[in-house]
């Protein structure tokens, strides 16, 4: 089945089994890197994207449910020679010893900043309540997410 | 690509070299070599570390690998620091079988130590520094001591005219030199590079997205498999139908090997739907032993392997003839290293020959043991590094290797494997469960004259080693055996002092042959440890037997304090002779500002009980010093421990990267606080049941966390020490030792959670 998708501000169109989880396509058919199969379950982050919005679990997500959206991955965001101000904090602050966690950190904190400019500490850690990182780098993260919340609030 | 085009690859032209193999340089038969040890004895090749290319940057080859502790970073400072150059211009390249000299295995926390100290890499960066000044001083006429290096420079300190770079003396050619052993080091205060908090190399590509993680190897033409495991521990392979798979769409080949199953398809989802539907008739093994009682079996088996690192002899009579003895027992479970990402590899196996893209923290043992799997050469077998996710010891990078290949030798096509959630998480090589009893004899002032300890810990295969390919899962469902099993009782009188994995507690003496190398001052001492045989795959995770024994030792210390109504840290510097223990100890303290008092805390009132506990350690005896404090909240009505505050205390010699330092300090200690308080393997009669983040609890981002303060002591005269595994060690300790001194209830069970601190506030009311 014929499916298209805008990623990162790109259109595809993709051949593939309707019921596909939307991270395969993502990470096969498109060959991008930023979001990460982590566990298949939705219980980790490791796979997370941007669409309308709200972050979600592309393991989890048929491609079918998002046909004709629009996706942000981690590599939507900023470059390298451009990074995107949350992207930049987490390079600050170091936020980070293994990496691969960083799609479901970035883009769940982002997305729900984003919606929630005035959040405070407590209720960011509630909005991260379901994300790991499991090299516990979690005082760095949550630094990182709390300069970028200062800079949106700015 | 061989090294050569690899090199012209990246501008370079550097001739072929042939790195011996270790065993060969040591005159061993292949397979001789059954520890992971190798380190350091790599190559003494010059070329083999080091390469100035013509555009004046330098390409430097490791054998030691990023696992997401910052030593891909700290390792490009070191060569950029020796080879004074800027740190931009140096390119590291990491554990590739075809290009790096083989350091062995990435692990426990031996990096630092083995290549930034006195050999290995450091010593490559020194050779060339002095052969390119020695070069200089010739094509100058000017001797080498009135020479200075700056940016790949060597100019006459007097004559900034008389300048030579180093792309003139040796850009795109050979040194031709082996390593030379009286090479002197950059002196410490002359460090401009090193020291320094030099930011992570990869983290701009991580935060992007765009960082090629072995997930991300495509191979054109590249399948993907999946593994279809057992569905219980004992469970062996009747038949396959392959027919319940036909026709579903892209599904190539079913592949079976004894007990291994795996299938083939064109693309991932393919392939994972193939696997769950494959009929597969399984005979049931015999039933798993009862998870409640796995530390009565551990004490109560009788074929045991026993070690015994001191024995000062005269200690049961000191237990006998002494005014007062302590004793206390305490158990740990198995734990998982639950990576963030499951393991993946792909596999390119063509005929006699296979390349294998791994996250494996042992390359070289990784290709024989491949080979081994193949019935290749190991030759013929090319490993190729890629990071992946943190492993913290021996998760499933390797035996994915081992399941790739397999599918890729039956399809003679490249494959990628990622393990579903389940396949790795019931069939990882755990870490050790154990089961310790402590004693101590005091005299009339308290303090102790005699310690023993006897510790009981389960194992069953472990890292593959070059030959082992069955430590593993993948290796072993092949038919592969794991690494025998031999029991030794009693065990040796012990000839050479071993800290054997801190089974040896800080106090004592550690006397054997008239010489004392441990860290304290308790003279009679006795260490004994059994191993027995595990039910499951065992393996190194972070800290392997150091956490397990500490949690033992630094409660226990915590114990006869609280016996005697002395105050914790008092109670251990009166039993410490070793001053570097002893500066960390106090460095925590006074940043903890400690104020001497017995536990448990006599303030405690309300619904919350506050405490803090410390712990200590020389890891291993001899790598790295840690203090740790922490301080808790327990909830009384629950038994719900909040870890409010950490203060850490940590001397690794001299600091290479204090960022990176203080990165790896800070995760250890909130790892250490998820195996503290959650973590645990469980199983029923016929499988492990931990199989997700559900059935097995981990930290999470949401979790309320201490704040974390950390004191570096810098020791530039000292030798390089490793950190990765320090402040993990002492985290157990310290949190029971707190809940003690906010309660006055003694865990002594890891994990300590709400239902085992309740049941314990429960029965002392």
């Amino acid at each position: 089945m014929s499916i298209t998708l805008k990623v990162n501000g790109q259109s595809h169109t993709v051949d593939v089994d309707p019921t596909t989880p939307l991270l395969y396509v993502l990470s096969d058919d498109l060959q991008l890197n930023g979001p990460k199969f982590g566990c298949g379950l939705g219980q980790c982050g490791a796979c997370t994207v941007i669409s309308k919005g709200q972050a979600i679990r592309s393991c989890v997500t048929p491609v079918s449910m998002v046909a004709g959206g629009e996706i942000t991955t981690l590599e939507g965001l900023g470059t390298v020679e451009k990074p995107h101000p949350i992207q930049q904090a987490f390079i600050q602050e170091q936020a980070a010893q293994c990496g691969f966690c960083l799609s479901g950190v970035i883009l769940t904190a982002k997305a729900y900043l984003d919606r929630n400019p005035k959040a405070n500490e407590a209720e960011i850690r509630q909005a991260m309540s379901g994300v790991l990182c499991r090299c516990a780098s979690n005082t760095r993260m949550l630094k990182a997410i709390t300069r970028y919340a200062q800079e949106v609030k700015a | 690509m061989n090294r050569r085009s690899f090199l012209k690859g990246s501008g370079a032209l550097v001739v072929s070299f042939s790195m011996a193999r270790v065993a060969e340089e040591l005159g061993l038969a292949p397979g001789a070599l059954g520890a992971q040890r190798l380190d350091g004895a790599s190559s003494n090749q010059l070329d083999a570390w080091i390469s100035v290319n013509g555009d004046g940057s330098i390409t430097a080859f490791t054998g030691k690998c990023e696992i997401g502790q910052g030593l891909y970073t700290a390792q490009t400072q070191l060569v950029a620091e020796e080879l004074c150059v800027p740190f931009n211009r140096v390119k590291l390249i990491q554990c590739d079988t075809a290009l790096c000299p083989d350091q062995g295995t990435t692990s426990g926390q031996q990096s630092h130590p083995t290549n930034f100290n006195e050999g290995s890499l450091a010593l490559a960066g020194a050779t060339a520094r002095e052969a390119l000044v020695t070069m200089a001083a010739t094509r100058l006429g000017v001797p080498a001591d009135q020479l200075t290096v700056k940016d790949g420079v060597v100019s006459a300190r007097n004559d900034a005219s008389k300048r030579v770079t180093y792309v003139e003396l040796v850009g795109n050619r050979k040194f031709n030199l082996t390593l030379n052993r009286n090479a002197k080091r950059k002196p410490h205060a002359e460090w401009t590079v090193l020291g320094t908090p030099v930011p992570r190399v990869e983290l701009p590509a991580m935060v992007t997205g765009g960082f090629e993680f072995v997930h991300n190897v495509r191979v054109p033409g590249m399948l993907h498999g999946r593994v279809v495991r057992p569905p219980a521990r004992n469970a062996t392979l009747v038949s396959v139908d392959e027919g319940s798979v036909a026709g579903m769409p892209g599904v190539v080949k079913v592949v079976t090997r004894k007990n291994f199953v795996g299938v083939v398809a064109e693309k991932p989802w393919q392939a994972i739907q193939a696997a769950a539907r494959l009929k597969v008739a399984w005979a049931n093994g015999g039933a798993l032993p009862a998870q409640r009682d796995l530390h009565t079996r551990l004490r109560a088996d009788t074929q045991t392997r026993d070690t015994k690192p001191v024995d000062a002899g005269e200690v049961d009579a000191a237990f006998s003839g002494t005014a007062r003895v302590v004793k206390a027992s305490y158990v740990y479970p198995y734990q998982m290293h639950a990576s963030m990402g499951t393991a993946c590899a792909v596999a390119d196996v063509q005929g006699e020959k296979a390349t294998i893209w791994a996250a494996s923290q042992a390359v070289w043992p990784l290709r024989s043991s491949t080979a081994q799997v193949l019935g290749l050469k190991p030759e013929n077998v090319h490993v190729v590094f890629k990071q992946g996710p943190g492993c913290y010891g021996i998760n499933g990078a390797d035996t994915v290797s081992y399941d790739a290949a397999l599918l890729s030798q039956a399809v003679g096509k490249p494959v990628r494997v990622q393990l579903m959630r389940k396949d790795e998480m019931a069939w990882e090589n755990y870490g050790l469960a154990f089961a310790i009893d402590e004693r101590a004899a005091l005299d009339a002032n308290g303090t102790i004259t005699a310690w023993s300890y006897e510790g009981w810990s389960p194992t069953l295969g472990g890292r593959p080693g070059p030959n082992n390919p069955g430590n593993q899962v993948t290796g072993l469902l092949a038919g592969f055996d794991p690494q025998p099993f031999q029991p030794r009782t009693p065990a040796p009188a012990p000839n050479a002092f071993s800290n054997n994995d801190n089974a040896v507690p800080n106090y004592v003496t550690g006397l054997v042959n008239g010489r004392a190398s441990g860290t304290g001052k308790i003279a009679t001492q006795r260490v004994l440890s059994h191993t027995v045989r595990s039910t499951f795959l065992t393996g190194p995770l972070r800290a392997p037997a150091r956490i397990q024994n500490t949690f033992a030792h630094e409660s226990f210390i915590d114990e006869v304090a609280a016996s005697l109504k002395a105050d914790p840290v008092e109670y251990r510097l009166r039993h410490l002779s070793d001053p570097r223990l002893i500066a960390v100890v106090n460095a925590s303290a006074k940043a903890a500002n400690w104020r001497a008092r017995p536990s448990p805390n006599a303030a405690r009132r309300g619904a919350v009980a506050s405490g803090r506990g410390v712990a200590c350690v020389l890891y291993e005896g001899d790598n790295g010093y840690c203090s740790l404090i922490a301080e808790v909240d327990v909830r009384l009505d629950t038994g719900l421990v909040a870890v409010k505050r950490f203060v850490i205390a940590a001397d690794v010699g001299p600091i290479s990267n204090p960022d990176g330092l203080k990165n790896q300090l800070e995760g250890g200690a909130l790892q250490g606080l998820s195996r503290t308080l959650l973590e645990e393997v469980t199983w029923d009669e016929e499988k492990v049941t931990s199989i997700d983040w559900r059935t097995y609890k981990p930290l999470y981002l949401g979790a309320e966390i201490p704040k974390i303060e950390i004191v570096l002591l810098d020791q530039p005269d000292g030798e390089a020490m490793g950190a990765g595994e320090t402040s993990i060690t002492v985290v157990p300790a310290a949190i029971a030792n707190a809940v003690f001194d906010a309660t006055g209830v003694r865990i002594r069970q890891v994990p300590v959670t709400p239902e085992r601190v309740k049941a314990a506030l429960a029965s002392r009311t």
